[in-house]
């Protein structure tokens, strides 16, 4: 929820040689007592903690927990997992968000707020750090999980226990942050955390440290993520699926996840370079010694614009995929929009010095990258038209996803269009690091990014979960989000445009004070719509019965994920499908290949389970957290732990099996009595 | 340790069934050999040669700057050219990329890769270029 004050680092504590080897920097005043604010969220987390565990237990589901979740490499749980922890950690980011709109507010008017500024500057580092890396990330990484495999035909992606790994690598990052909001502190150097404020230097606490970690043991996890789903999709796809009968969300998953292997080495050496100045005495970013913190910015960018691509990019998948089965028409331009993916996946690797125009390149630099950014517009164009032309006389059906839908193309365009403003670098100079930045990134990222990754929830849920999310209680989220986010945004960009300037803590311009009012009033309503979110969740699954989808194809869907069952069975797919074209089910249907029960089936080739994954991962927060308080045996033991856990993993020859061709029949068998009863 | 979805024994293979495998690219293959999916494979010997070669070049720049042996101005050249030649070491030896493959994603990955790096590299030099000239005047170190 917020994230503990700077000067609890332990100064006056006892320094004994035994109490340093045993525990590092940390001490018992490392935790921040006296703060109530931290305390009251500390309690409440650890609680949340105590009562899941403590209903597992009650309910003696610990098994079923470890044997279904924990250790499963199956795609579709991971996938769903990914998502509960980007849903949790919205919840963090989002009190963060609050947190920072009510103190501006507070302190607009003379008063001085409830928040020092030092509590402040964590807070909106923990915000940026938590929504792109803890909540965006692993949101579309487990809508590709759960949706790219299914889409091409596969039983599973190309590598499932280094998917489990993945998944509890980037968990673990997720409690390295929430463990540093009660033990020390986070980060107050912005989400990107330039030096030479993140230097030792001006940052002698935890609080880098904490942010170094998080974002390295997670990286590692996407990019091995990464590697996974290409090797999936160039190696696994259905017999007949050419590149060009790919879906467009897998075409968008294959670009953006193209992007993560090319862009987070980049990140992972930038931070180890950071890593090395703060640990290790040296000087690559630093004022003195031969260091250049302007490097930092460049490489961070050179990482950082690819990674919002990474980002948006499956989004786009999503509303193509929505667009196209609630228009009930074949996608508008499917060529050019795989074009527009690749141009666009180019082209985000060659912009990215917009974001420090005003460092002081120069002229001509500035030039090149303001104009690179302005033809990055163009493929972002042509999906928005190709989006509109499908819809145009196709017959539109308002479910949740199309309302989310539209939403997104109003509201992502006048984000596009503020964006394409700033990209001129003379109007960059006055904006630059003002709060009409900050309205510009959020109308793009909650426009795009976070609409989409709701409209992929609302649209995928009866897939994974075999019922549909209730449709009243998702229309009040999808309204409150909509009309609270431009309440809480537009008046930012007047008063970026007042010359209003990003993270302040105190602001003294009583004229401000009514619109970060209204701002707050915003905020408040897209918190109404994540409330929403969460009770159209829980009402859901209470009503599961009422809400069942009993064909596996709740929507008359056009790709091969709505062929299998709702969920689908662990194999997927009983007999892999043939695909002659890229709308393969609906042609299916069409011509009345689908629904056709074989006579047989043949064994089916799966992976086993393995804790090996969830080990490491969970091992992996023990290596963190022993680098951020410089407990070397702790950390040295857990990389040793990992590394063993690994080799014993390579010795273990049953890896595999096969389902019994009788075991499919009864499963296969059931759902075709499902659709004989749902009228198919 | 391992948990199956379903308690069953192992193999349930019977004999006039063919199993499917879930790795599709095989059943697509299945005239080929069961690993010969395009891309090269190593042996032994290849690996500790690129392992030695990678050994000899990283401690070639060590060598030579812990000795001081060589200029500051000599220096640097040389050890980017030693890196380089690694890049292509570990290519070769440890990624067994080859003009014959007859993988054709490796070697669009190949050029995709580099155009990645070319733009970085040569766009980080051109903007630190500018940056150090426009702000640090008297530092710049090119």
């Amino acid at each position: 929820m917020l994230t503990a004050p700077a000067h609890n680092i332990p100064a006056m504590s006892p320094d004994t040689p035994l109490l340093n080897l045993l525990f590092g920097k940390l001490r018992l005043d490392s935790v921040p007592w006296h703060e109530p604010i931290i305390m009251i969220a500390g309690a409440g987390m650890v609680g949340a903690a105590i009562l899941v565990l403590g209903l597992t237990t009650y309910f003696k589901k610990w098994t079923y927990v470890w044997t279904e979740w924990l250790t499963s490499v199956d795609h579709k749980k991971i996938g769903a997992m990914y998502i509960i922890l980007a849903l949790i950690m919205l919840l963090r980011g989002f009190a963060d968000a609050l947190m920072m709109r009510s103190q501006q507010a507070l302190a607009s008017a003379g008063g001085a707020g409830y928040l020092p500024p030092e509590h402040f500057d964590q807070i909106f580092s923990a915000h940026g750090v938590i929504m792109i890396f803890f909540m965006a990330m692993p949101f579309v990484i487990g809508l590709m999980n759960i949706v790219m495999p299914l889409q091409i035909g596969a039983r599973d992606v190309a590598f499932p226990y280094l998917n489990s790994m993945s998944f509890w690598l980037t968990a673990a990052g997720a409690i390295l942050i929430n463990a540093s909001l009660v033990i020390g502190e986070f980060s107050h150097a912005g989400w990107l955390a330039y030096p030479p404020l993140s230097e030792l230097e001006f940052s002698p606490g935890v609080g880098t440290d904490y942010y170094i970690w998080a974002l390295q043991i997670s990286g590692l996890g996407t990019l091995l993520s990464g590697v996974n789903l290409i090797t999936t999709i160039f190696k696994m796809r259905a017999p007949g699926m050419t590149m060009m009968r790919m879906p467009i969300f897998t075409w968008t998953t294959l670009v953006a996840n193209m992007l993560i292997v090319a862009a987070f080495p980049i990140l992972t050496v930038t931070l180890a370079l950071l890593g090395a100045d703060r640990y290790l005495g040296m000087h690559f970013f630093t004022n003195d010694g031969g260091g250049n913190p302007m490097m930092y910015v460049n490489l961070i960018w050179a990482w950082g614009h690819p990674e919002v691509y990474i980002l948006i990019l499956p989004a786009f998948g999503v509303f193509s995929e929505v667009v196209a089965t609630f228009s009930r028409k074949r996608l508008f331009g499917y060529d050019g929009m795989v074009y527009a993916t690749f141009a666009i996946g180019i082209l985000s690797f060659l912009v990215w010095l917009h974001h420090f125009f005003t460092m002081g390149a120069g002229a001509n630099v500035n030039a090149f990258f303001g104009i690179t950014t302005m033809i990055i517009s163009i493929p972002t164009g042509v999906k928005i038209f190709n989006w509109l032309f499908t819809l145009y006389r196709g017959r539109v059906r308002l479910e949740l996803p199309m309302l989310w839908t539209l939403g997104f193309i109003i509201t992502f365009v006048i984000g596009g269009m503020t964006g394409v403003l700033m990209a001129v670098p003379g109007a960059d100079f006055v904006l630059h690091n003002s709060v009409f930045l900050i309205a510009h990134f959020h109308n793009v990222i909650i426009g795009g990014v976070v609409f989409g990754c709701i409209a992929g929830l609302n649209y995928w849920f009866p897939k994974t979960f075999g019922f549909k999310l209730h449709v009243g209680i998702g229309k009040v989220s999808f309204w409150c989000w909509l009309i609270g986010f431009y309440i809480a945004f537009l008046p930012l960009y007047a008063l970026g445009l007042m010359g209003m300037t990003r993270r302040l803590d105190f602001v003294n311009n009583p004229v401000w004070h009514i619109y970060l009012i209204v701002a707050l009033c915003g905020a408040l309503l897209i918190f109404v719509g994540i409330i929403a979110q969460i009770v159209q969740i829980v009402y859901s699954i209470w009503k599961r019965d009422e809400l069942r989808d009993l064909t596996g194809d709740p929507w008359d869907g056009r790709t091969l994920e709505w062929a299998t069952s709702s969920p689908p069975p662990f194999y997927n797919f009983a007999v892999l499908p043939k695909v002659g074209n890229h709308d393969a089910f609906w042609d299916a249907k069409q011509t009345g290949t689908a629904y056709v029960q074989p006579k047989s089936y043949e064994p089916i080739h799966m992976p086993h389970n393995t804790p090996t994954g969830f080990l490491i991962g969970i091992v992996s927060a023990g290596l963190g957290f022993g680098l951020v308080w410089h407990i070397w045996w702790m950390a040295g033991g857990a990389l040793l732990v990992m590394i063993g856990l690994g080799i014993a993993h390579t010795f273990n020859e049953n890896r595999d099996y096969y389902v019994p061709a009788e075991e499919v029949k009864a499963i296969e068998d059931a759902h075709f009595a499902n659709l004989k009863k749902a009228g198919n | 340790m391992s948990t199956p979805h379903v308690a069953k024994p192992k193999k349930a293979k019977t004999p006039h069934t063919k199993p499917v495998d879930i790795d599709q690219s095989k059943s697509e293959l299945a005239h080929h050999e069961h690993h010969d999916d395009g891309a090269g494979h190593g042996t032994v010997k290849s690996y500790l040669i690129g392992f030695i070669l990678s050994v000899i070049l990283t401690g070639i720049p060590f060598a030579l700057t812990m000795m001081h042996i060589l200029p500051s101005s000599s220096l640097v050249p040389v050890i980017l050219v030693l890196g380089i030649v690694q890049i292509l070491v570990h290519l070769y030896f440890f990624l067994h990329m080859n003009a014959s493959s007859s993988q054709v994603w490796n070697n669009a990955a190949f050029v995709f890769t580099l155009i990645i790096v070319g733009i970085l590299v040569i766009g980080s030099i051109w903007v630190m270029f500018h940056l150090n000239h426009n702000m640090m005047p008297g530092m710049a170190p090119m």
